[in-house]
């Protein structure tokens, strides 16, 4: 599994970075991007459904 | 303390002051979801009130129409003086772009993930201070005493300022959002509020600390500091917005537990499920609504929006929509798709997000671990504040 997050719908509510901290870094100014190239661990999959699940800009979803 | 009519007409004549609606809104966003879904009053103007996730997300944006200009729920009905101290408002939630995109700029990191990280000892040792006074008691007002006690001080930490102002601050902000139909409590808030920073303002200059307000102060912006109405505003918005909001919100959820045993006892016992349940507890007691502008005549879902109405941001009926949230009239601590949008959606997304949920996460920690088993005190009323910010005024409890 891997994951992106769309720069230009990300408004910074930091959801997928508080469900996945693994899997995702956020800036100074709230902007959350990938760690690494976006592979998700497959001990880490259900969280990942769970962090595109919740964010309230539908930015972030699989590749 | 309202001036208003009841209401007979939801979907034609809505007014969030209605005692109807302060108490008790879901029902009634639930009828106009199902039967409306974009209620209209013409109440202090022409005014939309959205009800369906859809809608309410969609118009927060189209910036292109809908502008922020004017947030406030309740319009100020007297003279704007001809130099206003404020020319451009609080900025950056009273903004547009390309003001509003370097103004948020200039806050933002001020509430990031790691800066918030290093308020929560001192959000911590607050809230332990402030259960010391009355744990012995048996009894507190959980509003009052307590939830209303947290932001404002943690604010003040945050704009260096000095906390024992905290209940001036508070009254402050009460009379700008929950007395806003009031006229002469929200000006005299206003001024009372614009004087004193304008005196912190020439403080800092004098001798600037490493506060917020000292930052804004010290910071430059195409080669020029940032002009003193900006400071001002940014400041004064710090200081609104950061209060009332989560105050409502810690409110709410203590609330929620006195009224919802099984659920304090499963907060109590797991407290794994504590992240997830504070973002299950904002969704479900939402407590801000904001305000938006039509900018031109726009058709929006069949409702005829003219330049000038209004739109009331209407975040809270949003999260309560069933097209979105199964049961979403049940609060399911664990509840895993939650979609929420009690920050906001959008590029006003509230800046003070990771605040805000910080400071209700320690608050009801802090909370259970002292007082694990609580309930309203029988026979005591509960009060709640509407308009901009719905929470508990007062929340008489007994452990």
């Amino acid at each position: 599994m891997k994951i992106r997050v769309d720069p230009d719908k990300c408004q910074g509510h930091a959801r997928c970075y508080g469900l996945a901290p693994e899997l995702f870094e956020v800036d100074d100014y709230g902007l959350s991007t990938v760690v690494g190239d976006g592979s998700v661990p497959p001990e880490l999959e259900d969280r990942a459904r769970l962090a595109i699940a919740n964010c309230p800009e539908f930015a972030i979803e699989e590749v | 303390m309202r001036r208003t009519a009841p209401v007979s007409q939801w979907g034609s004549d809505f007014d969030v002051l209605d005692a109807k609606y302060v108490a008790d809104p879901f029902l009634i966003w639930d009828q106009l979801r199902t039967t409306c879904p974009i209620a209209h009053t013409n109440r202090r103007g022409s005014t939309w009130l959205p009800t369906r996730y859809e809608d309410v997300t969609a118009i927060a944006h189209d910036i292109e129409h809908f502008s922020s200009l004017e947030v406030a729920v309740i319009p100020f009905e007297g003279e704007e003086p001809e130099e206003p101290v404020l020319p451009y408002g609080l900025p950056p939630i009273s903004a547009d772009p390309p003001l509003h995109t370097w103004t948020r700029r200039l806050l933002l990191p001020w509430f990031s993930h790691n800066r918030v990280e290093s308020y929560e000892a001192m959000t911590r040792g607050l809230c332990s201070g402030l259960i010391d006074g009355f744990i012995a008691d048996g009894r507190a007002d959980a509003a009052s005493d307590y939830a209303q006690q947290i932001p404002v001080r943690v604010i003040a930490h945050i704009l260096g300022v000095s906390p024992d102002l905290s209940d001036t601050f508070t009254g402050w902000v009460r009379d700008v959002l929950e007395f806003a139909d009031d006229h002469d409590r929200r000006v005299n808030a206003v001024q009372g509020l614009l004087e004193y920073f304008i005196e912190e303002v020439a403080k800092r200059r004098a001798e600037p600390g490493d506060d917020l307000l000292s930052e804004l102060l010290r910071t430059e912006v195409d080669g020029a500091p940032i002009e003193d109405s900006l400071v001002l505003g940014a400041a004064a918005l710090v200081l609104i917005a950061g209060v009332d909001t989560t105050w409502s919100a810690i409110g709410s959820s203590l609330w929620h537990l006195a009224t919802h045993p099984a659920d304090r006892k499963r907060m109590v016992e797991d407290p794994e499920v504590m992240s997830l349940a504070v973002e299950e507890l904002l969704r479900a007691y939402s407590p801000v609504t904001m305000a938006r502008i039509v900018t031109t005549d726009v058709e929006y879902a069949g409702c005829p929006m003219k330049a000038g109405d209004k739109i009331l941001m209407n975040f809270p009926a949003a999260n309560r929509d069933p097209e979105v949230f199964e049961d979403a009239d049940e609060v399911i601590l664990d509840r895993a798709h939650n979609r929420h949008v009690a920050f906001g959606s959008g590029i006003h997304r509230c800046a003070g997000s990771n605040l805000a949920r910080m400071e209700l996460r320690v608050a009801l920690e802090e909370w259970l671990r002292r007082i694990p088993e609580f309930a309203l005190a029988e026979g005591e009323e509960v009060t709640w504040a509407g308009g901009q910010v719905r929470g508990p005024r007062l929340l008489p409890v007994v452990f």
